[in-house]
């Protein structure tokens, strides 16, 4: 054997070695850099979100002292009782030197309209409340909250904001005298859409994504398996097949809006189904999914050595005793994931929804599949073209609940891949 | 593949199930259109929600050429019962109606929305008038060297169009063709303009096309920039670049005085009171439109048309114009009212 240092082939690779050293740094630092932008977007999108949506979870309240006249319920019908004539009774004896009209007027605007329907709320729940005078803290307006939370620059001139000097005044001595408060804004999760920024919420566009989410996965889920089962364990492997391969693989690459006219023309047209409501919507997203589903479920299907079937059935398991329990529960982690990975992609699908009404405003909360609804991505988009100033907060805010149910969801993908894969 | 069948047969009648149900009957009304009137009908339609006991309406915004074809495609309850329209009823939609059954539309004016052309307040506001709105938008003009001939728009800056104006380089962001504020715009800002040109004025008789390829072509070499259905996003842009002028509804630049400011239009600057009194120029009515043969099948649509048509909604001080809605005159808004009331339906020649 020869020296190592005389040896032409060794010096000759020694020679080289610097440089391949060099080369995999270079590929190291690309690599890492690619990561790094990636995760410089992402952090960039995390705070431009967070730090313009944080102060929605906060709400301003006033608070204002009602004497529920009784004059004023006479009647049964508790809706046809003057609430906002008791609010502003309260504010003008709050205020008392306010007299003329427009100030008044000005001064009313600083309570949220939403108010009145608060105070019909109490009453209804407490009907000994009539004749007596309560403290009650109601929602400010949302310009008020905006100005609160600095959104509004009370130092540019009055023609220039939407609060003017006197409200600015006011809202300086009700402050003084602690009865400005913020707290948790409990309604932007309870209640539905609403054309004023301070009342609107986002539970009515959850429940609109749980029931449209609920279609969508009862239905895809077990068609999709299914299809991936038949495709890959019994179909004869022709030209046939191969067809049907390459359009499941065209369909998950068609743009969305396309299943949205589907949608329309074949669900709505057709079968006369109501437009807007979670039934449709579910129906077209999970024409979307499948095809996600179908692939993700034969690509693990696929991860299933040969040996488990051919000992199943050497053991005289029938074909479809070999699928059933041997097959299916080992591919059942992969295609559960597929399946999470679909549905978040539904979740945060807008433009199929357009097509077949979703994208509306809707106020009452939806209590099934047939009653219109709206999906969460729906309602930021709508937000977000609205001109009142606070609802960019609230767009955020949205945003981020949105976020967090799609953080969850692909959580609990990885969760389950690591729990229940089997490494072969 | 019996049992598929039956699988499929029984999807089947589960779709139609759903969709008779709904056929028996929609206690809520159903209303579609402009995406101008959305924020003024979808406030409305939540007063009348929170103060009646009807269910609240559902409004989908789908523009108000959208609005008319769903309107339009016919009677029963899997149709619209209201199209808001940010422009009124042409012709063509009237007779697609009316060949699709929906005879009776009654037409409701609610008031007036002020298209306003903004900038940014860092800068000083502009001083137009529809004649230098049409040179500098338009996609061909009058050639600059004079006669009676159309170029291809070669202006590049404001002082290229009128010497009063700054040199500051031509950038305008508005909305995109499909958009109802956009062929408002088109019609009372540029076609005006374009009539001070009397060729121009004249070619209206003789040749009709050649006068509206001219009157309404947007140019398209980059100088108006097709900002998409989004008025917020006009706004942020504009902060951000302090030259560019945007192109959207009274609404934005009322909520957002602060940060822009509306140029004047023919020495008129866009505010509340100089639309509303007609003296602004490129300000455009507002209506909707009702199915006369729903009102009494949809539980609601009376009480709704008698709270849109009230004077706390659409008055001078009712919660609309709090909303950046212009309401019309009180006489105008008495004759309406009692229109509706009556649902005297609406003739188109």
């Amino acid at each position: 054997m020869d020296h190592p240092a005389t040896n032409p082939t060794i010096a000759k690779v020694n020679k080289g070695l610097k440089r391949r050293y060099r080369a995999e740094r270079r590929f190291r630092i690309c690599g890492a850099a690619a990561i790094m932008t990636a995760l410089c977007f992402l952090l960039l999108l995390f705070f431009s979100i967070i730090s313009g949506g944080y102060k929605a979870f906060q709400q301003t309240f006033i608070k204002i002292e009602v004497f529920f006249d009784p004059a004023e319920f006479i009647n049964e019908n508790l809706a046809t009782a003057n609430f906002p004539g008791l609010i502003k009774t309260s504010l003008s004896s709050m205020f008392p030197d306010v007299t003329a009209r427009s100030d008044k007027k000005d001064l009313y605007y600083l309570v949220s309209p939403g108010a009145s329907f608060q105070l019909m709320e109490l009453v209804k729940n407490n009907p000994a409340l009539i004749g007596q005078t309560t403290q009650v803290w109601v929602g400010a307006n949302d310009d008020v909250d905006m100005l609160l939370k600095g959104n509004i620059d009370r130092t540019r001139p009055e023609t220039e904001r939407r609060v003017n000097d006197r409200q600015l005044a006011w809202l300086d001595k009700l402050a003084g005298e602690g009865k400005i408060k913020k707290t948790f804004n409990t309604a932007f999760f309870k209640s539905g859409d609403s054309r004023e920024p301070e009342l609107a919420g986002i539970w009515g566009a959850t429940c609109g994504s749980f029931y449209t989410l609920l279609i969508t996965l009862s239905l895809s889920f077990p068609i999709g398996v299914a299809a991936a089962v038949y495709l890959e364990e019994f179909a004869p492997k022709n030209r046939w097949t191969d067809i049907i391969e390459v359009n499941i693989n065209n369909l998950a690459a068609v743009p969305s809006i396309v299943y949205g006219l589907l949608g329309l023309a074949v669900f709505i047209n057709f079968f006369g189904m109501p437009r807007s409501t979670p039934v449709v919507g579910g129906l077209v997203l999970t024409l979307m999914t499948l095809p996600i589903i179908i692939i993700a479920s034969r690509a693990s299907l696929k991860s299933v050595p040969p040996s488990i079937r051919e000992a199943a059935l050497g053991i005289g398991a029938s074909k479809m005793q070999m699928v059933a329990h041997h097959v299916l529960p080992l591919a059942l982690p992969g295609m559960l994931t597929g399946t999470i990975i679909g549905m978040a992609h539904a979740l945060g699908e807008t433009a199929p929804l357009l097509m077949v009404g979703m994208v509306a405003f809707i106020v009452d909360i939806p209590h099934g599949i047939t009653d219109p609804a709206t999906v969460l991505p729906v309602q930021i988009y709508l937000w977000s073209d609205s001109p009142e100033r606070a609802f960019v907060e609230k767009t955020s805010a949205a945003i981020m609940v949105l976020l967090a149910f799609l953080f969850l969801m692909n959580a609990a993908a990885v969760f389950l891949r690591k729990r229940f894969e089997i490494k072969w | 593949m019996k049992k598929s069948i039956l699988v499929a047969s029984a999807l089947i009648a589960g779709m139609y199930a759903v969709s008779s149900a709904q056929a028996a009957g929609r206690d809520y009304i159903s209303i579609v259109g402009s995406s101008t009137v959305y924020p003024f009908s979808t406030i409305v339609a939540e007063q009348f929600g929170k103060t009646t006991n009807f269910k609240t309406p559902k409004i989908e915004s789908t523009g108000t050429g959208g609005g008319f074809k769903l309107f339009c495609t016919g009677v029963g309850v899997e149709n619209p019962d209201i199209t808001n329209a940010s422009r009124a009823i042409k012709k063509s939609e009237f007779d697609t109606c009316q060949a699709n059954g929906v005879k009776d539309i009654v037409e409701v004016k609610i008031g007036y929305d002020g298209i306003v052309l903004a900038n940014s307040k860092k800068n000083a506001p502009f001083k137009l008038s529809r004649k230098d709105i049409f040179l500098a938008l338009a996609k061909n003009v009058p050639d600059p060297k004079g006669g009676d001939t159309l170029v291809p728009n070669p202006y590049k800056t404001w002082q290229e169009v009128n010497p009063a104006l700054p040199a500051t380089k031509i950038e305008v962001l508005g909305p995109p063709p499909t958009s109802g504020t956009r062929d408002a715009f088109v019609e009372l800002a540029m076609e005006a303009g374009a009539k001070t040109f009397p060729f121009i004025h004249d070619m209206e008789k003789k040749d009709k096309d050649m006068y509206k390829a001219t009157t309404q072509m947007v140019r398209e070499d980059g100088v108006y920039i097709e900002a998409g259905e989004n008025d917020n996003l006009i706004v942020q842009k504009l902060e951000a670049n302090p030259n560019a002028v945007g192109i959207f509804g009274y609404s934005f630049l009322d909520q957002n005085a602060d940060m822009i400011q509306g140029s004047l239009v023919e020495n008129e600057s866009p505010t509340f009171d100089n639309i509303a009194s007609g003296k602004y120029p490129v300000s455009r009515p507002l209506f909707f439109y009702v199915k006369k043969a729903h009102v009494d099948v949809i539980p609601g649509i009376k009480e709704y048309l008698a709270e849109f048509t009230s004077d706390k909604a659409w008055g001078n001080e009712g919660y609309l114009a709090d909303k950046g809605m212009i309401p019309m005159e009180k006489k105008e808004r008495d004759q309406v009212a009692k229109d509706v009331k009556e649902l005297k339906t609406l003739t188109v020649k």
